[in-house]
């Protein structure tokens, strides 16, 4: 029995260090943000740094592997101490997370907001999660190499102009010693550019006829000649091979940070690294829509929107939650706050935001002045996005290896049938 | 003489009186991390396949609405075929390359120490990592024929199956070896001496004097076949797909681990407790093998 009684204890002083918990935090509450961009870790960090020097609140910034955010998400919720900031991006999210999204509406963070359009609420009208910074993509233009090659970039207003601009560069390319536009990699850390990105084309244009306000059950795919347009002009106008673009292994930015291509199809978050990185001039970039045949579209714009959005963790602590929403009005009221999310995430739609120094968030916002309709993020519907995207990929290699009429109906089918299926899938 | 002595000695209360009385410091630990590490996760995970749910504290019971979804999926079934292909091949495969590189190198031939190191070497190469490489190689050759691992389910298996090769025949090799060198060499005199020729030398007393090792080697062989995931992942991810008529993927080159991982992830909350239950199905499968296939080959080992 003694013994018993010793080993008990003994098993009990091992253990006993795992359940003790420092007992200051609890009280004043504390922040704990599940970043998922990675490039944005080391400002986050200073961010989180600069309010605790200032207020004594705790402030954890946690990045998930480039990746990983769900997975690593859905390990942080099962934990005591679960992130109390984390993003849910998208209508798919809103679906998985939405029980966990405390209702936003009317907080002091929510009422900084310029605009209602990157909310995301759910069914019954919750406010899950507000848009904490915007993007914007296009396609990137060295504008210095297309003089170079005889044009300029007013001579681009729409598909003929640019396919008719592309074309010739491509057919010059080695007297110029540039191509017309960079690889268009397939590899997973590529592809995303086209069946994300591209993939606008077609779902923004149908949403905009239909008028989407949720995900549509189907998709009558009526756009996708569109997005043939461009991504046909993408592939045979480029230095490598259609063939090699499913293994892929390129690297994109770095052909056109090494000036070895005049277009390049990305967003806003590459002007760090082109200007940086690569040291090219503000005064040689610049970004123009996606011009792909659509009528009218010499009013199109860039297409700006965003997958960041801040939701706050209704099952967290009430002294959490609170800590939580005070460390989110400093970061878009504070002078420290605002000036470090404008140094990583450019535009932030906030009153007190400070303006981003990048040029193609300027562009974005000079077309709008100019009276282009943007094009929003209609992707942000897509059901079951990676699933989905993941058969456009496939789909999409196959079409590059041979481009024949029968591999573009797979790609149709891809889109349009499997948008089906992952809506039932992700409905029932 | 001496068995009865170490017997003896074991049973003496001097040695037994402590371990009757401190043995649970010894193998407590290790049970309570066994408790922790698996059992609990475990039982959890067979509970979770009857919920729905999107963390692990936060479940709602549902019953058997997760099988018959796992069951009645195009992608499951077809991942569920083409891993138990890729199994028997690679089982065979690597089992008879294995068997021969080890025979061959006890054989005494000259630099058969560096030899069996080169072989054992891709084994300590990381499963994604060896994907990338593969992949960069297939590649380069295919390229040349206006293809890729990507364009065709036969290219993707196939070139799984060299991976597998490449990276498990060192390690069987290994144990091969063992078997080998284990072999009496009274029994292959005595063979010798009747007139045994060296096929029938290798037929009637090495392999069944190795049967052992082969009954480790399939085991093994086996259930990684069914358990690939990393190199799987990293070669093709499943492509090539196909696309039923309702618009449903099938991932013709994903196996089964691939498809559990991506239904969790990738689908929605809806879909992770059918993840769930693919996993409890998955498990019943590769234990119930394995079983099977031990007992099968064990009773054909020789008792010395």
């Amino acid at each position: 029995m003694k013994k018993l009684i010793i080993a008990l204890l003994v098993v009990l002083m091992a253990i006993a260090p795992i359940f003790a918990q420092p007992v200051t935090e609890a009280q004043t509450g504390s922040v704990y943000w599940l970043n998922f961009k990675p490039e944005s870790d080391a400002v986050l960090q200073e961010l989180a740094a600069a309010y605790t020097a200032e207020t004594g609140v705790a402030v954890k910034v946690v990045t998930a592997a480039s990746g990983t955010y769900q997975t690593t998400l859905t390990a942080e919720m099962d934990k005591e101490a679960a992130p109390t900031l984390f993003v849910v991006g998208n209508a798919a999210a809103v679906d998985t997370w939405g029980d966990y999204c405390y209702d936003l509406k009317g907080t002091a963070v929510a009422n900084e907001l310029t605009t209602d359009a990157y909310n995301l609420y759910d069914a019954n009208g919750k406010l899950c999660s507000i848009g904490y910074c915007y993007e914007c993509f296009g396609i990137i233009v060295n504008t210095d190499l297309l003089a170079k090659a005889g044009y300029k970039l007013s001579d681009i207003k729409n598909f003929a102009t640019l396919k008719k601009v592309a074309e010739d560069i491509h057919a010059r390319a080695s007297k110029l010693g540039f191509d017309a536009f960079t690889s268009s990699g397939m590899d997973p850390s590529s592809s995303w550019r086209f069946s994300g990105h591209l993939g606008n084309i077609p779902l923004y244009y149908e949403s905009v006829a239909d008028g989407w306000t949720e995900c549509p059950p189907t998709l009558k795919g009526t756009y996708l000649q569109n997005f043939k347009n461009l991504w046909d002009l993408y592939i045979n106008n480029a230095a490598v091979a259609p063939n090699t673009l499913a293994v892929g292994g390129y690297d994109a930015e770095a052909e056109f940070g090494k000036q070895q291509a005049v277009f390049y199809q990305n967003g806003n978050w590459e002007y760090d690294a082109l200007t940086t990185k690569y040291g090219l001039k503000d005064s040689q970039l610049a970004m123009i829509p996606f011009y792909c045949g659509v009528e009218g579209e010499e009013k199109a714009g860039l297409n700006c929107g965003t997958e960041n959005c801040w939701a706050v963790n209704a099952r967290a602590k009430e002294a959490d939650i609170k800590a939580t929403l005070d460390f989110m009005s400093w970061m878009v009221t504070s002078a420290k706050g605002t000036e470090l999310l404008a140094k990583t995430f450019g535009a932030i739609p906030y009153k007190k935001a400070a303006a981003p120094a990048n040029v193609f968030l300027a562009q974005a916002n000079e077309y709008s002045a100019k009276g282009h309709y943007v094009m929003t993020w209609a992707f942000n519907y897509t059901p079951n996005v990676e699933t989905w995207r993941a058969g456009v990929v496939s789909a999409m290699n196959q079409y590059d290896a041979n481009q024949t009429d029968a591999n573009w109906e797979t790609v149709k089918t891809a889109f349009i049938q499997g948008w089906a299926a992952q809506y039932k899938a992700a409905n029932n | 003489m001496k068995h009865r002595d170490s017997a003896a000695s074991l049973s003496s209360t001097l040695i037994r009186r402590p371990i009757r009385h401190w043995g649970w410091l010894f193998v407590g630990p290790m049970l309570l991390a066994f408790c922790v590490g698996f059992l609990y996760p475990f039982f959890r995970g067979i509970y979770l396949s009857f919920c729905r749910f999107r963390t692990t504290s936060d479940a709602v019971f549902i019953g058997l609405g997760n099988y018959s979804r796992a069951l009645t999926d195009p992608g499951f079934v077809h991942a569920f075929w083409y891993t138990a292909l890729f199994a028997v091949v690679s089982l065979v495969i690597i089992n008879l390359l294995a068997f021969a590189v080890a025979y061959f190198l006890t054989q005494g031939i000259k630099g058969s120490n560096l030899f069996r190191t080169v072989f054992f070497m891709p084994n300590l190469i990381g499963g994604i990592v060896l994907g990338y490489i593969w992949s960069m190689i297939f590649d380069g050759i295919l390229s040349k024929y206006n293809t890729s691992i990507l364009m065709k389910t036969e290219y993707g298996f196939w070139g799984l199956i060299i991976l597998v090769c490449w990276q498990q025949v060192g390690y069987m090799m290994i144990i091969y070896i063992a078997g080998l060198q284990a072999v009496p060499t009274d029994m292959i005199e005595a063979a010798n001496i009747d007139g045994a020729s060296r096929w029938q030398t290798l037929i009637r007393i090495t392999i069944p004097n190795v049967m052992p090792s082969i009954t480790i080697c399939t085991f093994l062989s086996l259930s990684n076949g069914f358990k690939l995931f990393d190199q799987n992942l990293a070669l093709t991810a499943g492509q090539p797909y196909l696309f039923a008529a309702d618009g449903s993927q099938i991932r013709t080159t994903e196996m089964l681990a691939l498809n559990i991982y991506n239904t969790f992830y990738s689908q929605n909350s809806v879909s992770r407790g059918v993840a769930q239950a693919k996993a409890v199905i998955f498990f019943v499968l590769v234990a119930s093998l394995g079983l099977i296939q031990l007992f099968a080959t064990r009773r054909k080992e020789v008792q010395q």
